[in-house]
């Protein structure tokens, strides 16, 4: 897949999570937006998947570890095959399988349910070490949001990875700045960021997490670096893709309803 | 039971290479024969309880049985929410072990007491609950943790009470509790190994003409539902003991029973810890004197009810 098909995968988990979220009346729909361009790189040109066989053994595996942005991992899953698209409006919905939060159960793809920030990390070092343990070469990829990295289990899992040299593990993460009530340096400040990764003993690349041909070439990088963990530290804009919703606090919990839904459509159907 | 748990489990790993052991940096020296016989099937996660069992439950996921393992509360509840988000929910074979039940380090104090374990690991969806009362059943039940699929909590004293089957040919089922000692005027139902206290209860109780029977529940969940009705249809006083709080555990488990399925016994008490915390230090012997859980508190407890 080139990068014009990610292009337009990233514009589809947009119109998706949009139209999740606003008929659900659900929240996020901002951190969804922050990683949709990671997303699309990730399942359009990066990691080896088939979306007919879900449970290779080989296969890479993918742990959304920020789980309120669920909505986005559905709609790619949904676009890249996993399972039929029209599932998406049930999203939030009653007796639904596709929750806020994201869900393994009964969703082809999905390695992870969490929901409970501060998880996904330690899970996937686990997973890491076992492929480490059994000679397997496929990659662990976890995607942490900035505000998730107060949760001192993180630093547990980051330590562990260290140690161990898990190579196979790709931290990224969507570092859009803002958190639930305020912004990430008004909360419990990250920076120095990448000297905190660098000096727990992670190889860290930063990357402008909407420019996809850069979150390509830098998750290649990272895959081809032996000895120790990665990290990709994505700077992201919160809401991107409809202007009212970028960089806001108030979008983390609302919902686009009436004509608020009708503008942000308009807008990122008409994005190119 | 710690050296009985380690010693099966290395006898088990050896052949079996999907066996994983993660410390939480506890057990010094205990593991070493473990460690020489399966260098690869052991890991030290350090002091990080979390990330152990996230480990674990990433390990697992990817065909690994997984124990984890520390002291007191630190492989419980300082890891719950990983315990019951990743390992329970997602149904893997992470088993859960604490060494230390009840006041088993009595003298370290109220951080070392486990006396909610069993009531907060009982509540989780996809959890099975095992706390052996002695050395036979602490082995059989390591090789049903590893025979048997899903996520285990392994509730290990450092007492332990003469479990040895009453016939030879007796097979360990988990969720089937076992009768230890035949009698007809109170049944006391044990978990743990506060057995001890039990049978040394029934000996005194015995002495002066009472005839107790003995069951052990080394399995709290999932629960053996008929046994305990059986037994409260057939005898008129039933006792429960553990060396945990009383609300949730083991007597909460046997009052529902027999709640559920319109069974009451003529006299019905719960033995164990009330709500409280024991801010006094002492041995494990000294704590169940001073809390009447010791032989003579409990046979004189038994005496007021019958």
């Amino acid at each position: 897949m080139n990068s014009m098909n990610t292009i337009e995968l990233a514009k589809k988990i947009r119109i998706h999570a949009l139209k999740m979220t606003s008929s659900g009346k659900s929240s996020h729909i901002a951190a969804a937006l922050s990683i949709a361009d990671i997303l699309a790189v990730l399942y359009g040109n990066f990691l080896n998947i088939d979306p007919m066989d879900p449970k290779r053994f080989d296969r890479d595996r993918f742990i959304l570890s920020k789980g309120h942005a669920g909505a986005a991992v559905y709609a790619v899953l949904a676009e890249t095959g996993f399972f039929p698209i029209e599932k998406l409006t049930t999203h939030y919905q009653n007796g639904s399988d596709l929750s806020g939060h994201v869900s393994h159960k009964g969703i082809p793809g999905v390695e992870l349910s969490t929901g409970s920030l501060g998880h996904g990390l330690g899970v996937g070092s686990g997973m890491a070490l076992a492929a480490k343990l059994s000679d397997k070469k496929h990659c662990v990829v976890v995607l942490l949001s900035d505000g998730e990295c107060d949760e001192g289990s993180n630093w547990e899992a980051i330590l562990f990875s260290a140690h161990h040299k898990l190579d196979n593990l790709i931290a990224i993460i969507d570092y859009n700045k803002i958190q639930a009530l305020a912004t990430v340096a008004e909360t419990l400040g990250l920076e120095p960021f990448a000297d905190k990764w660098a000096s727990f003993g992670w190889l860290v690349r930063e990357v402008d997490g909407h420019d996809h041909l850069a979150i390509h070439k830098s998750l290649n990088e990272l895959a081809g670096m032996e000895g120790r963990p990665k990290v990709l530290i994505a700077h992201t804009t919160k809401g991107k893709g409809v202007s009212f919703m970028e960089d806001s606090v108030l979008w983390h919990y609302r919902t686009a309803q009436g004509e608020e839904f009708d503008l942000a459509l308009a807008e990122l159907e008409a994005s190119e | 039971m710690r050296d009985t748990f380690i010693g099966q489990l290395k006898q088990r790993a050896v052949g079996d290479p999907r066996i994983m052991l993660i410390t939480g940096d506890l057990g010094f020296g205990v593991f070493d024969r473990y460690r020489e016989d399966c260098p690869k099937q052991f890991l030290n996660a350090g002091i990080a309880e979390q990330n152990m069992t996230m480990v674990a439950t990433g390990m697992a996921m990817e065909g690994r049985i997984v124990f984890t393992y520390s002291i007191g509360n630190f492989s419980t509840l300082r890891c719950l929410e990983q315990i019951r988000n990743d390992a329970c929910y997602h149904n893997t074979d992470v088993k859960i072990v604490s060494i230390g039940g009840g006041f088993s380090y009595g003298a370290l104090g109220i951080s070392h007491h486990a006396t909610e374990d069993l009531a907060i690991m009982r509540a989780l969806p996809n959890m099975t609950v095992v706390a052996p009362c002695g050395l036979w059943e602490a082995k059989q039940a390591t090789d049903a943790l590893i025979d048997t699929p899903g996520t285990f909590f392994l509730r290990l004293d450092k007492s332990s009470g003469c479990d040895e089957p009453l016939q030879q040919e007796e097979v360990f089922r988990l969720g089937r509790a076992r009768i230890l000692k035949e009698g007809t005027d109170v049944a006391i139902i044990v978990t743990g190994g506060i057995l001890g206290e039990v049978q040394k209860a029934a000996d005194i109780l015995e002495f002066s003409g009472v005839s107790v029977k003995i069951v052990s529940v080394h399995t709290i969940k999932p629960f053996d539902v008929g046994l305990v009705l059986d037994i409260a249809r057939e005898i008129k006083t039933v006792v429960t003991v553990e060396e945990h709080t009383v609300i949730g555990g083991l007597g909460s488990a046997v009052a529902e029973t027999l709640l559920d399925n319109g069974v009451q016994p003529k006299a019905f008490l719960r033995i164990g810890l009330g709500d409280r915390f024991s801010s006094m230090v002492g041995s494990q012997a000294y704590l169940r004197q001073q809390y009447g859980l010791d032989a003579s508190a409990i046979a004189g407890k038994i005496r007021k009810l019958i």
